[in-house]
């Protein structure tokens, strides 16, 4: 039966305990001479990107050569996602030249799941409009790990735009599952209509939070927002939510500051705040390849790869 | 076409329930009563079956003209037949909409001959653009009862009290499709505890009840006769109820898949389950039972939206709403009303056929009691049958259906419209 | 064994140990106890996992029991793996993939606690502990206490 990686809520404790004892192996790996092992050999990784992400899609297609996987980009940035084809059409395309695994981002909630139903690939959802992004919930967990030992019993606030933010919603999967205990803050406008079954607490108040958590975890503050009336002014929303130079200066030097990147410097973010020694923003996109190659290896470690190298073992 | 005899079910109408045989001729039934003659006629098996007036679909999409690749007047004829219903009223937002004689008389035309009557509502605006008034009486001569926007609702409210205070004295009845756009805007499924959890943007509620309080006041203040259509939130039961109990001439409709469905169903993210009114919660589903087992909802009305297979297969978020629903009402009103809350099985059969036929002013013809002289439109259905959907097996061009492989309680036997058999053992004659 | 190893190699210079994860990772610090204890040198001692480099992905999945940790360079020097059980070769082959990943050592041996027959590579160990004949059926286990055989949990 193929393995996908859907949705944090599709992994036990025991699967995410796996995933972080590989990436332990795949961080070593990257420490090499030679950041590469044959583990994937044959197999063959296809990027889907309907979203234009060159980061996360390279993070993935690093991960996957350094299996020694072959890789596919299908991307919109490269045009090679055509105007007009559907999906459907697209991914049964991809699936007849013989394919073990793909990372799909598109705008719409949903898509890795249809895709899911049209290919018999293992499916790794990369990104999905503002509902999932469980790689980046995974790589948070872990580099939350390497400085805290265990998320459990620790209090991490989210500040942002969680309403359309996929991360947000796997993150707040993924830290729960783990034991912690999460607080959102955002304003009104920006929280989701409904927090029924969400295993978190709410708050508007940034500062009276700052003082109670072991990492504070920024959500960009997109432009679009303003158009939407869903912030009065970005200025307004950085007095009230923003990380600022003062409220950073408050916190105390354990305190993880985190970010999934890109950042509006100034609006979420200072700028000088990034370069603290307790923000672990650049140790999250490092952990990101080694996070990767777990999930590839996870999935495609079990059942015969689609195109069988020598003709057998 | 010889005599036809419906022999050996139950025959259950609005005036009650006896055992009897059914004999057509001509058209017309011609005798009811217990172990009737089959010399020379054609006998339909009517065992364990219940002989009723056929169906009468106030809310049907046909596409034609514009989506034929979706269903046409005849395929949708076809499978409302399958489903029961003798007569079905179309829905005017057709490419182009249905607003001019020339287009209600083309879908007229086109339906004749058809498996079921088809009949057509009209738009209420040019284009259903919000903007001018339709000819309402030049189309009421027509033979047109019903005006409806569907696909939207009349957002200008002084538009509307213009539609219904000219509307009210031609006889005829104003649906609307209830929905505040800028409350809704950009929504793809109920707005509640499943759309953020998936991060889907939602409608909420209030979209809906916001319109018909706006037309529950419209319709105190012009007289108008006005019908909801597709309820689908407590709120909007109690709103119905309430304008009833003020003694206000308000009907309303539900479709089978708010009965039985709520948004839980999204979670897949197959745009099968995408639908306007979305699928709501388990809450609103509860409502809508009580609203027709006490009476605020009139009539089950399918809003069967065909669509074609690649649009069903887009991203949630891009795909367009609607379900299948001729085919299965029977089974799904069944399965929620009889199996899941206990109720008669004549309360289905009212709001299947009797009570639309009546709001539809099709009561000469469908839906009346099934006594000597009247039109043979009836259809004959096991209450009991359990099937499971296929959503292979199905006589309309389009396969969205939101039940397939799911178990529903209630089959569809045979379906005879003007006394001619177009439905045997569920299989169309033609 | 310790002695061994000494005189093939006619001392411990240039010399390291890699113990394969589990049964070897032990088995090499006791090695390079007693090799130090006899020649009174320090050895470098070197950890390795091989779940990477398996050539039965796809039959089963295969966690690594812990991170590899080789802290040294192993470029001209003779590297000694050391493992419990040698059984198919299988495993051996993966190390020696993983080696030239680290370095290009002068050359590799094999220091195995049990040989239990059924290669199915051309792998040869240069120094055994025991040569126990086994059925392919059968478990081989290698503890501090000694060695003992079972039957595979079906």
């Amino acid at each position: 039966m193929t393995r996908h990686l859907l949705s944090i809520d599709d992994l036990s404790l025991d699967d995410l305990d796996e995933l972080f004892r590989l990436t332990d192996g795949f961080v070593e790996v990257g420490r090499r001479r030679i950041p590469k092992v044959p583990a994937l050999k044959g197999r063959t990784v296809v990027s889907l990107f309907y979203e234009d992400s060159t980061r996360t899609r390279l993070s993935f297609e690093t991960a996957a050569k350094r299996l020694t996987a072959d890789t596919m980009t299908f991307s919109v940035s490269t045009s090679s996602v055509k105007k007009g084809e559907s999906v459907r059409d697209t991914v049964e395309t991809i699936e007849a030249m013989g394919i073990d695994a793909i990372v799909v981002r598109h705008a719409s909630a949903g898509v890795p799941w249809q895709v899911a139903q049209w290919s018999s690939a293992s499916v790794i959802n990369g990104g999905d409009g503002w509902h999932g992004h469980p790689t980046q919930a995974l790589l948070d967990s872990y580099t939350i790990r390497t400085h805290l030992g265990s998320l459990e019993g620790h209090h991490i606030a989210i500040v942002g735009d969680i309403k359309h933010s996929r991360v947000a919603r796997s993150d707040v999967a993924a830290f729960t599952k783990l034991g912690a205990r999460v607080t959102l803050v955002a304003p009104g406008t920006l929280l989701p209509p409904s927090l029924e079954g969400w295993p978190v607490e709410v708050s508007h108040d940034l500062d009276a939070v700052l003082d109670e958590v072991d990492v504070v975890y920024l959500l960009r503050m997109q432009q679009e927002r303003m158009t939407e009336a869903l912030v009065p002014s970005l200025e307004e929303y950085t007095v009230g939510y923003g990380l600022t130079r003062d409220r950073a200066a408050r916190l105390g030097d354990h305190v993880l500051i985190m970010h999934p990147g890109p950042m509006n410097r100034g609006v979420e973010i200072a700028a000088e705040v990034t370069d603290l020694p307790n923000a672990v923003i650049l140790e999250q996109v490092a952990n990101g390849v080694p996070v990767r190659m777990a999930v590839l290896f996870w999935l495609l470690g079990v059942g015969p790869p689609a195109v069988d190298p020598e003709g057998g073992e | 076409m010889a005599r036809l005899v419906i022999r050996g079910g139950q025959v259950v109408d609005a005036s009650g329930t006896r055992r009897a045989d059914v004999a057509i001729d001509d058209g017309l039934v011609v005798e009811v009563g217990p172990s009737l003659d089959t010399d020379g006629a054609t006998v339909l098996d009517a065992e364990d079956c219940v002989v009723t007036p056929g169906f009468v679909d106030l809310h049907t999409h046909l596409r034609e003209p514009g989506r034929e690749e979706a269903e046409t007047v005849v395929t949708g004829a076809r499978a409302a037949a399958r489903g029961g219903y003798t007569a079905v009223v179309a829905m005017p937002n057709t490419e182009p909409t249905i607003d001019s004689v020339a287009v209600v008389s083309f879908v007229l035309a086109a339906g004749r001959g058809a498996c079921c009557d088809v009949h057509t509502a009209a738009a209420i605006t040019v284009g259903r653009a919000g903007e001018q008034l339709t000819p309402m009486a030049e189309l009421a001569a027509l033979g047109v009862r019903i005006f409806t926007d569907d696909g939207c609702g009349v957002q200008h409210d002084g538009l509307m009290r213009r539609a219904m205070e000219y509307s009210a004295p031609l006889g005829v009845i104003l649906a609307q499709h209830c929905e505040v756009e800028q409350l809704s805007h950009g929504g793809h499924m109920h707005e509640g505890e499943w759309s953020s959890r998936l991060g889907i943007p939602g409608i909420p509620a209030e979209a809906e009840e916001l319109m018909i309080a706006r037309d529950v006041a419209l319709a105190r203040l012009t007289g108008a006769r006005s019908h909801v259509m597709h309820l689908s939130t407590a709120g909007a039961v109690e709103l119905v109820r309430a304008a009833k109990a003020d003694g206000l001439p308000v009907t309303a409709e539900v479709t089978p898949h708010h009965l039985l469905l709520t948004h839980a169903e999204v979670a897949a993210f197959d745009p099968v389950f995408k639908v306007n009114p979305p699928l709501r919660t388990a809450e609103d589903v509860a409502a809508l039972r009580a609203g027709l087992i006490d009476g605020t909802i009139d009539a089950i009305a399918t809003d069967h939206a065909p669509h074609a297979q690649e649009l069903k297969e887009l991203p949630f978020d891009e795909a367009p709403c609607g379900m299948l629903g001729l085919e299965t009402a029977f089974g799904v009103a069944v399965t929620a009303l009889v199996v899941e809350e206990g109720q008669p099985l004549e309360l289905v059969l009212g709001a299947l056929s009797w009570r639309p036929a009546a709001i539809a002013g099709l009561e000469a013809t469908h839906g009346g009691p099934v006594e000597v002289g009247r039109a043979a439109n009836l259809t004959v259905i096991d209450p009991s049958a359990t099937w499971m959907v296929d959503a292979t097996d199905a006589a309309s061009k389009s396969r969205n259906t939101p039940f397939a492989g799911r178990t529903l309680t209630g089959r569809v036997r045979h379906t005879i419209l003007a006394g001619e058999p177009v439905v045997i053992d569920g299989r169309t004659q033609r | 064994m310790a002695h061994e190893i000494i005189e093939r190699n006619q001392g411990v210079d240039d010399l390291a140990l890699i113990g394969l994860q589990t049964g070897g990772v032990p088995l090499a610090d006791q090695f390079a106890d007693a090799l130090t204890q006899i020649d009174g040198s320090d050895l470098p001692v070197g950890s390795l996992d091989v779940a990477f480099y398996r050539d039965d992905i796809g039959l089963r999945p295969v966690l690594p029991e812990a991170v590899t940790d080789i802290p040294f360079d192993l470029t001209g020097r003779t590297v000694v793996l050391v493992d419990d059980v040698l059984f198919t070769g299988r495993t051996i082959r993966a190390a020696l993939d993983a080696l030239t990943d680290y370095g290009r050592p002068r050359a590799v041996q094999l220091a195995v606690m049990v040989d239990r027959g059924h290669r199915e590579l051309p792998i040869r160990p240069d120094y055994v502990g025991k040569n126990l004949p086994t059925r392919r059926d059968e478990v081989v286990n290698v503890g501090p206490d000694g060695v003992d055989l079972g039957e595979t949990v079906k």
